[in-house]
């Protein structure tokens, strides 16, 4: 063996590598020694590369956003061509349901925001249907607009589902009536059950939901196995998830929460532009 | 007679392939080959992580408490995964989306420790080095395969370009469902298996017992 550090017997550091592998100095000092490299390592690795990390989750939020207003009739196009198509970030009161001019929608971070308990406020629990602890009082929508005609409304929402936080967005029509996506951007449901809330066929079942039961109340959800197409469920409800109840109630549950009073219910009340 | 370097390198190509004669590693190789692009991270992801392993542990293997030595192991294999999650979160993001859960699940694939019980605890490491390499691209070749076939029959495609018009799209292929589920990955490495021990029959197993003839039963004690 070449000579080094390490082989030198009069170092520390050469005598505790000369000591039996046995030995519970020697073991204590590699398994410590290992796991302070490795922890180097994955702190290091997690530090340095979080801004391009947190850049494509951004990312994936935007393409979301676009995504649901490429569902209307027309606007898939019509975003690349036309520029009578635009979509407007507002912030939105969620109390009061008005807009608030004085905050810019491109630097309010909704989650932090709901962490911050000047700017939020606790659910409580028997009302928390998504379990989600606080709410923000702001959020941020995005209106998709035709000239001043309002042809869409994309809400955040988000709420547990089986292990993990679901967060996406929601498309309306222009008339509040019905849906036209649901889109999750983050979560982390189980691959091959939960996570099937990505799959684009069970994505396409959202589109012409309705979401009203009556008067005010959301409807929309996720019914707990198959739906007959020509059931009256089936004008609100989307096929359950084989092997993720959990996710399924999750998704209902969320809807339900961010549709009502605590969420957007006193915002898609009163739209200013529904009645352009 | 082949040198060492050569043994380690490429008897685990076929002689002595991770999936087909060791059965190893299948659960993600059942995950994560209903693409090709998602099987060639996995398989980038894999070879990455087996390499730096089995040399890392094969320069430190002369001071492997062996008491504690397994935790070692999986300590650095961890680690070496939850970075390769990291760049992979950082730089493929949307593939990374596609593996989930299973780029993390790599700490516990069995072709990883196994490599570094059974040869970087033993061998130096330009030896450790070329095997973990050697046994990464027999895990490769084989997912890379197994992914190709299925999203060319499943999909019609192939790493996203079209190769066989689908009816959907208006071509005249009509797509086999099977491809896409997970069960398919089964059938082809199970037939994989099959052409590999025809061809090369030292791979076939000795029966570890034989069935009597239909009517006798061994005398119980």
């Amino acid at each position: 063996m070449p000579s080094s550090p390490a082989n030198n017997p009069s170092s520390w550091f050469g005598r505790l590598l000369a000591l039996p592998n046995d030995s519970p100095l020697k073991a204590i000092f590699v398994t410590l020694a290992v796991c302070f490299v490795a922890s180097i390592l994955v702190a290091g690795s997690a530090v340095l590369l979080k801004p391009l990390q947190e850049a494509n989750k951004e990312r994936e939020r935007l393409a979301r956003i676009d995504e649901i207003a490429a569902l209307l009739p027309g606007v898939e196009k019509a975003l690349e061509i036309e520029e009578s198509i635009r979509v407007e970030a507002r912030v939105v009161d969620l109390a009061t349901g008005r807009y608030v001019p004085s905050i810019d929608p491109a630097n309010f971070d909704q989650r932090s925001a709901a962490k911050d308990p000047s700017l939020s406020v606790p659910i409580p629990p028997e009302r928390d249907l998504a379990q989600i602890g606080r709410r923000a009082n702001f959020a941020v929508v995005y209106l998709v607009l035709e000239q001043e005609r309002l042809r869409a409304v994309i809400i955040p929402v988000r709420g547990r589902g089986f292990g993990s936080m679901l967060h996406g967005y929601l498309g309306l029509s222009g008339d509040l009536r019905t849906a036209i996506g649901l889109s999750f951007y983050q979560h982390g449901e189980t691959p091959g059950l939960g996570a099937l809330i990505d799959d684009p066929e069970w994505r396409s079942m959202w589109q012409g939901k309705r979401v009203w039961a009556g008067a005010g109340d959301p409807g929309i959800g996720v019914a707990e196995g198959p739906v007959e197409p020509d059931s009256p469920e089936a004008e609100y409800l989307v096929e359950g998830l084989t092997g993720a109840t959990w996710t399924s109630r999750g998704v209902t549950n969320l809807l339900r929460f961010w549709l009502g009073s605590d969420g957007f219910g006193p915002f898609l009340r009163n739209i200013p532009e529904r009645r352009g | 007679m082949e040198s060492p370097a050569a043994r380690a390198f490429f008897n685990p190509l076929v002689n002595d392939n991770p999936i087909t004669l060791q059965i190893l590693g299948l659960c993600s190789a059942l995950a994560v080959t209903k693409t090709l692009a998602t099987a060639l991270i996995m398989s980038l992801a894999v070879m990455a992580v087996i390499t730096v392993s089995n040399t890392v542990i094969s320069r430190i293997r002369r001071h492997m408490p062996r008491n504690v030595r397994l935790i070692i192991q999986i300590t650095i294999i961890a680690s070496l995964v939850i970075v390769v999650d990291q760049l992979l979160k950082a730089y493929a993001y949307e593939l990374s989306r596609q593996l989930s859960v299973f780029v993390g699940l790599i700490v516990t694939n069995c072709i990883i420790m196994g490599r570094a019980e059974a040869f970087a605890m033993k061998n130096d490491v330009r030896l450790s080095f070329l095997d973990g390499l050697g046994n990464a691209l027999g895990y490769s070749w084989i997912l890379i395969l197994v992914g190709a076939v299925r999203e060319l029959f499943g999909s019609g495609t192939l790493l996203g370009v079209e190769i066989l018009p689908t009816i959907s799209a208006g071509g005249w292929y009509h797509p086999a469902a099977l491809m896409l589920l997970p069960p398919s990955a089964f059938f082809l490495i199970g037939f994989l298996i099959w052409g590999l021990r025809s061809w090369k029959s030292e791979q076939v197993e000795q029966q570890e017992f034989t069935t009597l003839p239909t009517g006798q039963s061994e005398r119980a004690s």
